[in-house]
């Protein structure tokens, strides 16, 4: 029945007409909180079509759509997605929605402009996922970085204007080599169509240079190692909502465009060149969460500890070339390519609730760091539960969505190269030893700071924001299968163009 | 049996929920009810899956509840395998977490966590059961690092303790040690078997036997011993072996009922059941019994010296537990698997006794554990003392009592086991039989005989344990004197566990005692001809001598020796070497990479060198800078368009 309907041209504008609405109404912080507020649970609710009218036995591209945009170069307005994008569509909608009530009470300056920031974000991140044009794409993914840009400048902490720049100069060079990757691949092929690109030849070279010029767009926003530092700065500086918009989707972008653009238009220089991106996310799970064992202030150890999660998303899409040379067969692939994404999805869940955590005890005590606090568990028993539950999730505990898609990215690993897995595996103790010592540190203990003593448990706002995550949490831990079974095909589809060589 | 196992299962998890979610509506005493009946529904339920499957003959049950997840066509599922082992795990797991339920009844009376508390012991119910329960790889992970959070839930339960909220991150980190290798085991058998199922796993093992890969320097190992070693390492850090069994000693910290529950009776034994589940794949390898019987001898050994200077008396019986998991390891090394069971069985009736025992002591001295400061409480409290005095005896292996013939069984089985390592582990549990029975007795001793050493206000408020605390003490007392007698024939030389655990032919050293077996007061008599029930004789002459006879000499050997003593006070120096190398060291790593790696190299010199440069060049062109952030941006979005213009053009 949805066929003919633009459904993904509604789930993209939809948030956007409602950002420029919420922007109108301006001075009337009440009526805009309302009003943004039903235009994220709007577009939720629009966006669950998606899922139940997915036909999850076919690569096509699904719900598309298409028209001419500039017709002298060939540039259209095409969108569609598959069992890759769906997913990650829905996590943004429903991000969006608990963002907005995070951000009630919390935000009192210039409130529209905030909640509009969010809703404008929403429909273009949105845009990214669908865009099957790489014009529209590039444009969506440009334009993405100025609400957060502007978010964190605005509404942020102390250092703002150093970690908003840092921000954007980071991944505004990432984005002119892709820009520029974008174009040598229309040059070649007379077309701006991203399947286009996924079927057409290249020569080593080209595909060598295109593969560095990717790396690096995509790497920024992963983020990988050495390009990861701008990530805890805005994080610390950015407003509770910011940080979870940037640690639930803005790094699976990054992700995807390794899905979207890496793998299928250059699987040569994949091929040739995945022990690069293999040790570059070692680093990330090792290096890194050397690195969060030492921070001291929460959101930096979070935002490292998200780096070095990532690193599993980039490890279980790269590992597939391993496994494809040792048994000649991408039958033991797609648990890799699978576990990656349902890290994706898993991170996005985990990663944001513990940034509203840390929002949680911030607004409250006005401060992140660790030594200010302890005991919390005294004052707060309800969050402290829940704070603890995430921090298990974060440690990859069964039952929680965290342990999928590590599960499944150390058993492909360990089949592409024993090393590699014993290396992948020391977050079993690295990112236990992260998140529980300042779990130790900040909720369990005596109360020290008197501020602690006259901590107020949750609100009910609160409890249903970080309850509905944690809900998501157990349930995907629980039973990922409804997840799983969506992507089989695109994943098969995938591994296909990553092994079948362009040259 | 799918409706049966399901309510097993379930039944705890419903009565954890509800106690933990609800625990303020319900009150203290509907907490405690509503688990209460969630155990025991279970309890009762597995005693009749125990006689269908042992007695009535009925087929082990496997099946799928539900499908996990599917990826690469290989099937994740949750479901059951209830076999004969099983079933006498799910007897001793449920039978031993009912009494230690109604045991928390009296000991936590009047600690505000109340409701908490069993909500999580409920919760460990239900975890353990799903580890004992599972008929695949992934849902015994899943109920391994289950029970594991439990155990840090409730190692620090009394989160204000430091010392307590230390341990519980010891605890959780040191096992997670022993889970990377159990992770990578499991991986390792998807890789070679692809299929994560128990049943089709042990089909194929036969086949895999001598396949050999390169893992490590491209040399070629055999996947089967890579693979039950890798497992074992789990097993390691769960069953506390050395060297990963510093956390169990610190799990002290948390509240008696779980040190017995938990720490003693069925958590730390899972260890112990993963192997003897997976005996079809230990068979294979020579290898890798003979590193599981000299990890197990030197747990034995070594852990039981350590309970000699121990003061506090939950930790003497905490070594006592280390030392103990080693018999059974080493039994489970020796290719003796249904002893190792047998062991753990008697083990965990006999050693949550003498821990709830332990504990009403602890609530008659006002929550004081330093056996120097009790004595002669024998004439206060004669249900604990006489129960202990059993606990005690079973676990010395004295003569007819339970421990006795799980113990000699496993002397026996070592001795002629052709094992490398046989010979080492031989000497190791020998001696061992000694050193138990010297620290056990000395602490029997220094707790309910010669002087009373507390203080006036304690002395004067002494007094026998309420009901709740002595009923468990009796009805544990029971088993640990009997259960002996009555399992060893069935359990050690019949058919009970059938195709639930393999051992090949000339392995079977149980076959071998079998031959010369008969019947169990035969047995008793041929133990008195063996050294063992001797050297633990000695054992608590030496004891009693030492600590109640002549008093003195204990400090003065302490005083001639202080380099063992101290050897032996620091615990061979293992805690200090973790703190220092592993949580020390990867703290300085972690601050070089930060300050250096991070901050100096990437930021210093990559990051913000650029920008200097840049900054620099700006400069020139400062006048065109407004400061307003949506200038910048503003001026960036029309560059972006500029720049397409000109590429497109």
């Amino acid at each position: 029945m949805f066929s003919d309907f633009p459904l993904l041209s509604l789930v993209i504008w939809l948030p956007i007409i409602g950002g420029l609405l919420v922007l109108a109404a301006g001075k009337n912080d009440v009526l805009v909180r309302w009003l943004a507020l039903a235009f994220a649970l709007l577009t939720f609710l629009v966006s669950l079509p998606l899922y139940t009218g997915f036909d999850s036995s076919t690569y096509q591209m699904q719900f598309a759509e298409s028209a001419s945009w500039v017709p002298t170069f060939n540039i259209h307005y095409s969108l569609g997605i598959d069992g890759i994008s769906m997913p990650l569509i829905l996590l943004t909608t429903f991000t969006t929605v608990l963002v907005v009530i995070a951000s009630w009470e919390v935000i009192q300056r210039r409130v529209s402009q905030y909640m509009a920031a969010f809703l404008i974000m929403e429909g273009l991140m949105i845009g990214v996922f669908c865009a099957l044009d790489a014009v529209l794409f590039y444009v969506f993914w440009e334009f993405m970085l100025l609400p957060m840009f502007l978010i964190i400048g605005i509404w942020g902490g102390q250092r703002r204007v150093y970690a908003a720049i840092k921000f954007f100069l980071y991944t505004f060079l990432g984005s002119v080599l892709l820009l520029v990757a974008i174009l040598y691949l229309y040059f070649q092929s007379g077309s701006f169509s991203i399947l286009d690109f996924h079927d057409m030849r290249l020569s080593m070279n080209a595909q060598i240079v295109l593969f560095f010029a990717f790396l690096l767009a995509f790497a920024v926003k992963v983020p990988m190692w050495p390009v990861h530092t701008w990530l805890p700065d805005a994080h610390v500086e950015a407003p509770t909502g910011g940080s979870v918009i940037l640690a639930a989707i803005m790094l699976k972008l990054g992700a995807y465009g390794f899905v979207r653009f890496m793998l299928p238009i250059v699987p040569d220089a994949s091929r040739e060149l995945d022990w690069l991106i293999i040790l570059l996310s070692l680093i990330a799970v090792v290096y890194i969460a050397m690195v969060a064992l030492v921070q001291e202030d929460m959101k930096k150890l979070i935002a490292y500890s998200s780096i070095s999660h990532m690193g599993f998303v980039t490890l279980g899409l790269f590992v597939v070339f391993n496994i494809f040379e040792k048994t000649n067969s991408v039958a033991g692939a797609a648990m890799g390519v699978e576990g990656a994404l349902v890290q994706m999805i898993s991170h996005g869940f985990v990663s944001g609730a513990l940034f509203l955590c840390v929002g949680v005890m911030y607004d409250r005590m006005h401060s992140r760091n660790i030594s200010d606090y302890g005991g919390v568990v005294n004052t707060m028993p309800v969050f402290s539960g829940l704070m603890v539950f995430f921090a298990m999730a974060n440690a990859g505990l069964p039952g929680t969505s965290g342990f999928v898609g590590e599960f499944m990215v150390i058993l492909a690993t360990f089949k592409a190269n024993f090393w590699v897995a014993v290396l992948a595996s020391t977050t079993l103790v690295l990112g236990a030893a992260y998140t529980l010592w300042m779990v130790k540190r900040v909720i369990f203990g005596k109360v020290t700071n008197p501020q602690v003593a006259e901590l107020k448990d949750l609100n009910a706002r609160e409890t249903l924001v970080l309850g509905s995550l944690a809900v998501m949490v157990l349930l995907l831990g629980l039973w990922p299968a409804p997840l799983i079974d969506v992507m089989h095909a695109s994943v098969g589809h995938l591994l296909e163009q990553a092994v079948r060589s362009k040259l | 049996m799918h409706t049966l196992s399901l309510v097993i299962v379930l039944a705890p998890l419903l009565g954890a929920i509800i106690a933990g979610f609800f625990g303020k509506v319900i009150g203290r005493a509907g907490a405690h009810w509503v688990t209460i009946i969630g155990v025991a529904i279970s309890c009762l339920l597995s005693l009749v899956v125990f006689k269908q499957i042992i007695f009535d003959g009925v087929a082990p049950y496997n099946a799928s509840v539900y499908t996990w997840l599917v990826s690469d066509g290989i099937k994740f599922e949750v479901g059951f395998l209830v076999d004969q082992l099983t079933a006498l795990m799910m007897v001793v797991v449920t039978f031993v977490s009912l009494m230690v339920h109604i045991y928390t009844i009296g000991y936590m009376r009047d600690d505000p966590g109340y409701q908490r508390f069993f909500s999580y012991i409920s919760l460990f119910t239900f975890s353990m059961l799903m580890l004992i329960m599972a008929n695949n790889f992934m849902q015994l992970f899943f109920g391994w690092e289950a029970v594991g959070l439990v155990s840090y839930l409730l190692i620090g339960f009394w989160h204000h303790k430091e010392s307590a909220i230390y341990a519980n991150l010891k605890a959780f980190l040191v096992n997670r040690v022993g889970d990377l290798g159990f992770l990578l085991g499991i991986a390792a058998v998807l890789m070679y078997f692809n299929t994560l199922d128990y049943a089709e796993v042990f089909h194929l093992a036969p086949s895999m036997a001598n396949v050999t890969d390169d893992f490590v320097m491209n040399e070629q190992w055999s996947v089967i011993t890579v693979i039950c070693i890798l497992l074992f390492v789990g097993a390691m850090g769960k069953s506390a072996q050395v060297p990963l069994h510093v956390w169990l000693p610190d799990s002290m910290e948390g509240p008696t009922p779980i040190s017995a529950l938990i720490h003693a009776a069925t958590m730390v034994t899972a260890g112990v059941y993963m192997v003897a589940r997976m005996s079809p794949l230990f068979e294979l390898s020579q290898t890798a019994l003979s590193f599981v019987i000299v990890i197990g001898a030197i747990t034995a050994l070594f852990m039981g010296l350590l309970g000699i200077v121990q003061n506090d008396i939950k930790r003497v019986i905490a070594y006592s537990t280390l030392s103990q998991l080693g018999y059974m390891v080493v039994a489970l090394g020796a290719s003796a698997y249904a002893t190792g069971i047998f062991h753990l069985m008697t083990h965990a009736f006999f050693k949550a006794l003498l821990f709830l025992a332990a504990g009403s002591v602890i609530i008659a001295m006002h929550h004081e554990q330093d056996m120097t400061k009790m004595g002669g409480l024998k004439k206060y409290m004669p249900i604990t003392y006489w129960t202990f005095l059993m606990g005690a005896l079973a676990l010395i292996g004295f003569p007819g009592f339970a421990g006795f013939f799980s113990k000699d069984s496993i002397i026996e089985a070592v001795h002629i086991s052709t094992v490398p390592g046989a010979g080492f582990a031989y000497a190791a549990v020998l001696i061992g039989v000694f050193i138990t029975a010297l620290y056990t007795f000395r602490m029997f001793f220094l707790v309910f005989h010669g002087k009373e050493r507390m203080d006036e206000h304690t002395r004067h408020h002494l007094h026998e344990s309420p009901p709740v605390v002595t009923v468990p003490l009796v009805l544990l007392a029971i088993p640990s004197v009997i259960i002996g007698a009555i399992a060893i024939e069935p359990l050690q030389f019949g058919d009970f566990f059938g195709h639930a655990i393999m051992v090949l032919p000339e392995h079977n050293v149980l076959e071998v005692l079998a031959a010369e077996y008969h019947g169990a007061s035969n047995f008793i008599l041929h133990g008195l001809m063996a050294p063992a029930v001797w050297l633990s004789l000695l054992g608590v002459g030496v004891a009693w001598f030492l600590y109640l006879k002549r008093p003195d000499i204990a400090g003065e050997i302490k005083q001639r020796f202080p380099g063992i003593y101290n050897l032996l006070d620091r615990k061979y120096g293992a805690d200090d070497f973790n703190d220092a190398v592993f949580a020390g060291g990867s703290r300085s790593l972690g601050r070089f990479l930060w300050r250096f790696g991070d901050i100096k190299l990437i930021d210093g010199v990559m990051v913000n060198g650029t920008a200097f440069g840049i900054g620099k060049l700006s400069g020139v062109i400062r006048r065109v800078q407004s400061g307003f952030l949506y200038h910048y941006a503003f001026a960036m979005i029309i560059g972006l368009l500029v720049l397409l213009t000109w590429f497109v053009f």
